[in-house]
């Protein structure tokens, strides 16, 4: 069972690798990855040098290519697959049939990991993208219940991925237009949920008021601690109410320690962590943990135990330090 | 351009249902999408319920089109879903890859729904090539992207629609956002979205309306109204106009469009048609490039 844990950066990266991280994923430093936000991501040559530490410690390297490209600007995403081939690297984390295709035809020993944004939820989604572009493995959005993962898990030909810890997203990823309707701007093509430039924190008297675009999101006592803005996690008046309240999720974290047995046996392959955007002391404490949790895991299956100071470290570092099973857990939904 | 009605999203009473459709007889709507799309414990008209209605339809001179589900789940949803697709005399509007591919391995044409990441004519022409027949621009996409698309390099060989009234389906999760609201488990929710026919619109603590609740799908509180870029699309080529329900009314606004689009059609002299929406929640910021909830 690979952890895979997340390369905002070289920083992050030798942190993830020093705290035991079987592979990372990282992005291109522009609008071909979901998480382009300024001062995050690669060069070609950050990426060459990456790639080149990766492999001499024995670890993998995955690049994400996760946005789609618009038409008439293919050639950055061609280009990208083309480094990647050309580096080496260990897989493409891809979603865009355009590119599937490209890769798949020009590159057949390359891996594609089907990407969460291309939202693959069930056993038919999963067989069109291993017949028509042999994809080796595919990341599974966050809406599956525990039960939902198992079945795919038994019958599905290729292998399966599955969000471990981390910011909860709370909709079919790759799907979801909440970010564009506010902003403008798309995760899956121009490359973040809730851009960092139409963020404002606004105080008034002992009350923080988070806008996005200036559609007022949240409202917040101003020594509350805040998760980033999204417009999912915000508090709304219902109809006919007059409270607000968070109506879809509340801010808080992914945490599926518990869950390790039973995602251990049900054959998942790779536990990924999220948090591109975070520090890299984020990512050394979270890989940390799970490090030691799968260790401990695979050294003695039948006695596993989740130890307390495992989620305390987790908690800690989880939105409003809240932690949930999200859609995993069938109550949730 | 012809305009067609899109499914409806809501979960509505059977009788209203019926009621809805027999309207859409007496109507000048060209095509009609039916069946479920968002949520497979919505049991109120089941899979023979919707052949009925398509072959009533069908019967008063509608092309019809069964639309599939958006987030599939379950093996149960996939059984459910084959029996759509294995129907024997409709097309399918595809909204997950699921259908997809259950259409290609039965060799069947299918119509890509706007719940399918379709971002750019590289994809477009090779799902065009497994048998996509026509494809719903997804709601985010911008008049110049359609422009780009459909003049390069040539014009494709596959139909256009454009989703151009209506509330904009925004996401779609695992969760019941309306059974959570109620205090209910998606497990037992005595299906109460049946009681929110139009979704329960939420409003930001500045009493700015922002979203509809409507099951486990999010929508746009604001009204999508592209009525002045009628014009402007039959000029680009677009073959459907898209009507998305909310209300029984809508079938009367949707025949005033096909009257519009026949009179733009015959007056291609006269200056633009443009006018502006007179409902105070409109929006049309996708199809200017910009946030979707803007009225530019």
């Amino acid at each position: 069972m690979e952890l895979l844990c997340p390369a905002g950066n070289l920083a992050s990266l030798k942190a993830a690798f020093r705290a035991g991280a079987d592979a990372v994923y990282l992005g291109l430093k522009n609008d071909t990855n979901a998480r382009s936000f300024a001062g995050l991501n690669f060069t070609p040559e950050q990426m060459k040098q990456a790639t080149k530490l990766a492999h001499s410690q024995g670890r993998k390297v995955f690049l994400t290519l996760n946005t789609y490209p618009k038409p008439g600007e293919e050639s950055r995403w061609y280009q990208a697959i083309d480094l990647a081939a050309q580096l080496q690297m260990d897989a493409l984390i891809t979603a865009d049939i355009s590119l599937l295709d490209y890769a798949s035809r020009r590159y057949p020993h390359l891996p594609l990991h089907l990407s969460v944004q291309a939202s693959a939820t069930n056993l038919a989604a999963l067989e069109f993208y291993q017949q028509a572009f042999n994809i080796e493995r595919a990341v599974l959005p966050r809406v599956l219940s525990m039960k939902q993962v198992k079945d795919l898990a038994k019958n599905s030909s290729v292998d399966l991925e599955v969000f471990a810890f981390g910011s909860l997203c709370i909709m079919a990823e790759g799907r979801c237009h909440l970010s564009s309707y506010v902003t403008g701007q798309s995760p899956n093509t121009g490359g973040s949920c809730s851009p960092a430039k139409h963020v404002r924190w606004q105080e008034d008297g002992n009350q923080c008021l988070t806008r996005l675009n200036e559609i007022l999101i949240d409202t917040s006592n101003i020594d509350q601690q805040l998760g980033y803005p999204v417009v999912c996690k915000g508090r709304y008046i219902a109809e006919n109410e007059s409270q607000a309240d968070y109506l879809l999720e509340s801010p808080t974290s992914l945490n599926t320690l518990s869950l390790l047995p039973q995602l251990a046996n049900a054959g998942i392959c790779s536990l990924k962590i999220e948090g591109r955007q975070r520090s890299p002391v984020y990512v050394e404490q979270v890989t940390r943990v799970w490090r030691e949790a799968i260790d401990s895991y695979l050294a003695n299956p039948n006695a596993f135990t989740e130890l307390a100071r495992w989620n305390e470290t987790l908690a800690k570092v989880s939105e409003g330090q809240v932690t949930t099973l999200g859609a995993y857990e069938r109550q949730w939904q | 351009m012809k305009i067609s009605l899109a499914p409806i999203n809501y979960c509505w009473e059977k009788t209203a249902v019926d009621d809805f459709y027999q309207q859409a007889t007496q109507s000048r709507i060209d095509t009609i999408y039916l069946g479920e799309t968002v949520c497979s414990r919505r049991r109120l008209l089941k899979f023979n319920d919707y052949i009925e209605l398509a072959t009533m339809l069908n019967a008063h001179g509608k092309n019809v089109i069964l639309s599939t589900m958006a987030l599939i789940e379950a093996q149960s949803e996939l059984t459910e879903l084959k029996k759509y697709v294995d129907n024997g005399e409709f097309s399918i509007e595809a909204n997950d890859m699921a259908a997809i591919q259950i259409a290609q391995q039965a060799n069947l044409p299918f119509i890509c729904g706007p719940s399918i990441n379709n971002y750019n004519r590289a994809s477009l022409d090779i799902l065009h090539k497994m048998g996509m027949s026509r494809f719903v621009m997804p709601f985010e996409l911008s008049k110049a992207w359609l422009d780009t698309v459909l003049n390069h390099p040539n014009r494709p060989g596959f139909e256009v629609e454009v989703t151009g009234y209506g509330y904009i389906p925004l996401a779609h999760s695992a969760r019941c956002f309306t059974a959570k609201h109620f205090g209910l488990s998606k497990d037992n929710c005595e299906t109460i979205c049946r009681q929110h026919p139009k979704g329960i619109l939420a409003q930001t603590q500045e009493q700015q309306s922002l979203l509809r609740l409507n099951g486990i799908q999010t929508q746009s509180a604001a009204h999508l109204d592209l009525t002045s870029e009628i014009a402007d699309m039959i000029a680009m080529g677009v073959n459907f106009f898209r009507v998305s329900p909310n209300d029984i009314h809508d079938i009367k606004r949707a025949d005033e469009l096909v009257s519009l689009i026949s009179h733009l059609k015959n007056h291609s002299d006269e200056a633009d048609n443009k006018t502006t929406s007179s409902n105070v929640n409109a929006c049309n910021g996708y199809w200017f490039g910009q946030a979707g909830l803007q009225q530019v």
